[in-house]
């Protein structure tokens, strides 16, 4: 347990802060309403510090209790995808592969190898699952069941542990040291869904997708992007070795990938016609809803920062 | 003593992580599990691992006071089998194959008469995944005999995916276990298992678990079934969905 990164400890204190303006606020808005103890928006705000209370106590554990947790979302965000998706009783074998390669993935990370980071999954995991899925000998829907698991393990366990990996980049580049980036990448990309949410709500009008989801608005998606490039421009000086026209490049990316990653997992819901429910399968977690845009920013700012600056 | 600490550490230490971190359970309506005994609660059954969800759901403390019924001819046929049976589920043993000569529930009795919640599967063996078989009657003979115990039916879905029957390989699969309204002896044996199967039906189409059934918004299905069901923490909220 080594002390924090005073930046951080600086970035993890204002972001307390602000989630406590956001409970307040909540409280009076949800208490004039007269909502229910358990409403929506006050369980969605008290999973939030649960979040933020994880983040943290890992965070001040070190780098190793961060990986341990992300691990831990990977697992949790495919159980979560692969209860919703339609198996065969042939795929478990395969699934229970996929798995395994979880604390594998992460040890690459941990280990610091980058070459077997980023092939396991693409090249040797996605030739071995669906082999182990022919030698059960199920034909029927195969095609389907391989293009699940796959794109499953893609979202929630290749692409997350990019976020891990921001944690095996050499300390000395980045100003706040490795946890500064990660934290930089979650905030960006965790406030571009409230402010993509909150523009949308103000001055939203014309539907961007409204086939896939009618709620996301030009409006909002614009808005967000803004407020998110403004933000990764703010931040970009303390947490990462970015200069100012790449902040802004990187905020560019995390608005609109994080927007990608969001109505990407909502086709998935739309799809399995889970999307009119109205908040995904109650009791459920809900893992996925929280780290849909991160499947797509966390690889896309990893490789960014990863060419420009190491 | 010893039995029903040997089973609260078991159910500590190793079922209940395994249950609700390794697989997680989403519960619907909790509140409707009896909290004091006796009381018999029936489940469907897909899985081996059907009787150690539905016991976790238990508080620890009650643990001791809930007996599931488990086959003699199959869980006490060995000793490691008796051992995990009488330690760790602490399960009251049921003769199959009685042929009429003695009563294959006297433990049942037994332990309705000292207050205990029981526990049994009236499909009575391991089914097809996900279809319910025809309910044995002997939670009829069992409320016949103590008309004011109340039944209590749930319906349990996703473990059939997470461990099947003939599958020694458990799998991770997110798991719903859903309670239904309780029901009480009314005097006839062929209406009680008519009722039961009906509300077993009923759990199992209305429950929210799998995507193609979720029907949390749709007051008319939560009415339909007197379920509000919908959350684990929205035990308290039925004013929300029941009305």
């Amino acid at each position: 347990m080594n002390a924090l990164n005073p930046t951080v400890t600086v970035t993890l204190g204002a972001l307390a802060g602000l989630l406590a303006l956001a409970s307040i606020a909540v409280k009076v808005w949800a208490d004039g309403k007269a909502l229910p103890a358990d409403a929506e928006i006050r369980r969605r705000t008290r999973a939030w510090w649960v979040i933020v209370g994880l983040f943290a106590v890992a965070f001040f554990l070190g780098r190793s209790a961060t990986l341990v947790l992300l691990a831990l979302v990977s697992f949790l965000a495919l159980k979560e995808f692969m209860t919703l998706a339609p198996t065969r009783q042939a795929d478990r074998r395969a699934l229970f592969w996929a798995y395994l390669a979880i604390p594998l993935q992460y040890y690459w990370v941990a280990s610091d190898w980058y070459g077997m980071f980023i092939i396991f999954i693409p090249v040797y995991l996605f030739l071995f699952m669906p082999f182990r899925m022919v030698l059960i000998g199920e034909t029927r829907d195969f095609l389907r069941s391989a293009g699940t698991l796959h794109w499953g393990v893609m979202m929630t366990v290749f692409g997350i542990s990019h976020a891990a990996y921001l944690l095996a980049l050499p300390n000395a580049v980045a100003p706040a040291g490795d946890l500064g980036l990660l934290l930089y990448l979650v905030l960006l990309t965790e406030l571009n869904d409230v402010a993509q949410y909150l523009w949308g709500k103000s001055i939203g009008h014309r539907r961007v997708l409204p086939t896939v989801s009618p709620g996301k608005t030009w409006g909002g998606l614009l808005g967000g992007i803004g407020t998110t490039v403004v933000l990764a421009w703010l931040g970009a000086p303390y947490l990462t070795p970015l200069t100012a026209i790449q902040a802004i490049a990187a905020g560019l990316l995390i608005g609109l990938f994080g927007f990608a990653g969001d109505v990407t997992l909502s086709a998935v819901k739309r799809d399995l016609g889970l999307k009119d429910s109205g908040s995904l399968l109650p009791g459920h977690g809900g893992i996925l809803d929280r780290v849909d845009s991160l499947t797509f920013t966390a690889p896309l700012f990893f490789h960014f920062l990863y060419y420009l600056h190491y | 003593m010893r039995r029903t600490l040997s089973k609260q550490l078991f159910f500590a230490l190793l079922v209940r992580p395994l249950v609700f971190l390794l697989l997680g359970v989403a519960v619907h309506r909790r509140d409707r599990l009896p909290r004091t005994g006796p009381a018999i609660v029936v489940a469907n059954h897909n899985s081996h691992l059907d009787a150690l969800l539905l016991m976790s759901l238990f508080p620890l403390a009650q643990l001791p006071r809930v007996r599931p019924l488990a086959a003699r001819d199959y869980f006490f046929r060995s000793r490691v089998g008796t051992f995990f049976a009488r330690y760790c589920l602490g399960a009251i043993p049921v003769e199959r194959n009685t042929h009429g000569r003695t009563d294959p529930l006297a433990g049942a009795r037994e332990a309705l008469r000292r207050g205990e919640v029981v526990v049994l599967f009236p499909e009575g063996t391991r089914g097809e995944p996900g279809r319910l078989a025809p309910l044995r009657p002997g939670v009829a003979h069992l409320a016949k005999a103590f008309p004011e115990v109340p039944i209590v039916p749930c319906h349990l879905k996703g473990l059939e995916r997470a461990l099947p029957r003939g599958e020694g390989l458990l799998v991770p699969f997110i798991c719903d276990a859903t309670v239904g309204e309780p029901l009480h002896w009314d005097g006839s044996r062929e209406r009680l298992m008519t009722d039961l199967e009906a509300a077993m039906a009923a759990l199992q189409s209305g429950s929210v678990g799998h995507p193609m059934n979720s029907e949390c918004t749709s007051d008319v299905q939560v009415q339909a079934h007197g379920l509000s069901a919908c959350d684990e923490q929205s035990d308290k909220n039925q004013s929300l969905t029941a009305n």
